[in-house]
């Protein structure tokens, strides 16, 4: 279980993130939307561990994340606006590296398990410089899961992907789900995700605009709540 | 345990680093070709004799390694910036101070496979023939290139993500490798001239440099 207390960030002089709690139950899927700059992917990079909040914190099982907590990653997975891939290696390369980095066992196997289920086995061996939008951000998926992550946070991971892929991609998001991981997940399109999340929030200029259960929302709610958080109210 | 895998974390970074240099040859093709014309230019400049050889052939030696490494060294940063993929390294169980070492080793082999080529090529256009002890040479290549690596690395991954980084890196690494420079050259000097005796104290400055370049980035980076 995630507990954010009374996070707020500050860059330069602006309070991106302010005053945000909430808690992400362990097998919880969450969807947030918001309007661009709304503090969206400075939240995630935080529950990321890759940035410290500039006050409250963050509690992982109990336990706030701190200096010490770096193993802690292990546990996450991260798609984020970039891929992480490296252009001049090849797809194989680029996840065995990364299976190094979090110290996995049978790297092969799981290298391969991974860019099967985001369906690219036939471009493993393709250097990733010549890979188009989607097939990135498909080896950027198997990239997030290949060290099998307790809990996945996803930013805008539609973008770029063809129907398939998406379709794919939702997919895989039930098959997460049906494993017990915990999913948080970013993205623009009030539709991305709809039948699978359990949770929706909005984040309007750095705080918690709003964050119900999704049961007994309608697909008209949503588009209203989306809507409502894209005109920054 | 523990330790074990942050050395195979530093060799798989360094090794990635390495992969991704040969596919590209960038750096190593900047840094063999700035040695060549260097050795090529002085050797026609001035007429080899064994004086000036021994004169200014130390001087030269370092003059080309050093512009060479500055120039090449950079390059090898490059990678790290597209697709973001420092950010994903950062994002994995990872250590700083591994990706740092990783950096610094792959840099260093890097520099010592372009001096490998670069170095009989020195003696070959200067009509040297080498007596005396190789081996204290060699020393004296690889401590000072592993001291120029370690400075040019850890400014590099100081100012990476200043903007005005690139303007900078010459100006701090010029002043902060003077003494691998000066040493080195002394070194390399007195050991042509066949007086390895009496070169103690440079040795040491090399040393000393290396080793203070060697942790003041686990102060920096933990
Ligand atoms: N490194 C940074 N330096 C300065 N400002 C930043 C930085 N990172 C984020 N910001 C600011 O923080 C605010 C929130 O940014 P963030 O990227 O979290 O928004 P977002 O909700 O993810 O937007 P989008 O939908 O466009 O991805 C923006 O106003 C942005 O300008
Ligand atoms: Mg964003």
């Amino acid at each position: 279980m995630i507990r954010v207390e009374n996070l707020r960030k500050r860059i330069g002089n602006k309070d991106v993130l302010k005053d945000v709690n909430f808690i992400l139950e362990r097998g919880s899927f969450t969807v947030v939307v918001g309007p661009n700059g709304a503090g969206k992917t400075t939240l995630l990079k935080i529950l990321a561990l890759l940035t410290r909040p500039s006050s409250g914190r963050v509690l992982i099982n109990g336990v706030a994340v701190g200096p010490e907590t770096a193993a802690l990653r292990r546990q996450i997975g991260v798609v984020g606006h970039n891929s992480f891939l490296y252009a001049g290696l090849t797809a194989v390369e680029n996840l065995s590296f990364y299976g190094q980095m979090y110290g996995l066992e049978r790297i092969p196997g799981r290298v391969v398990e991974a860019v099967r289920q985001v369906g690219l086995l036939h471009a493993l061996h393709e250097p990733v410089r010549t890979f188009s939008r989607g097939m990135l951000q498909r080896l950027a998926i198997a990239r997030a899961i290949l060290h099998d992550p307790a809990l996945l946070l996803l930013d805008e991971p539609y973008t770029g992907l063809d129907r398939e892929a998406e379709e794919t991609l939702n997919r895989l998001l039930q098959s997460w789900k049906e494993e017990g991981r915990t999913i948080f997940l970013i993205t623009h399109k009030y539709a991305d995700g709809l039948s699978l999340a359990d949770r929706f929030m909005v984040l309007v200029k750095g705080r918690v605009a709003y964050a119900e259960a999704v049961e007994g929302l309608g697909a008209e709610d949503f588009r209203g709540l989306c809507l409502a958080g894209g005109e920054g109210a | 345990m523990r330790t074990r895998q942050y050395w195979q974390q530093i060799w798989a970074l360094a090794r990635k680093d390495l992969l991704l240099e040969f596919r590209t040859r960038e750096a190593i093709s900047v840094m063999l070709m700035y040695s060549l014309v260097i050795i090529v230019v002085f050797a026609f400049a001035f007429k080899p004799s064994r004086k000036t050889t021994l004169a200014i052939f130390p001087g030269l030696l370092w003059l080309g390694s050093f512009f060479a490494g500055f120039l090449g060294l950079v390059r090898t940063f490059q990678g790290e910036k597209e697709n973001d993929c420092l950010l994903g390294l950062l994002l994995a169980p990872v250590g700083r101070t591994a990706i740092y070492f990783g950096k610094v080793l792959a840099n260093f082999i890097l520099m010592v496979l372009v001096e490998l080529l670069v170095l009989p090529l020195f003696f070959v256009f200067f009509n040297y023939h080498l007596r005396g002890p190789v081996l204290h040479l060699l020393a004296a290549v690889l401590l000072g290139i592993f001291g120029f690596v370690a400075v040019e690395t850890f400014l590099l991954a100081l100012l990476g993500n200043l903007r005005a980084g690139e303007a900078l890196l010459p100006l701090l690494l010029f002043p902060l490798v003077v003494p691998v420079v000066i040493a080195a050259v002394q070194l390399t000097a007195g050991i042509l001239a066949g007086e390895p005796a009496g070169l103690s104290d440079w040795w040491k400055l090399l040393v000393a440099y290396d080793i203070i370049f060697l942790a003041v980035p686990l102060i920096f980076f933990d």
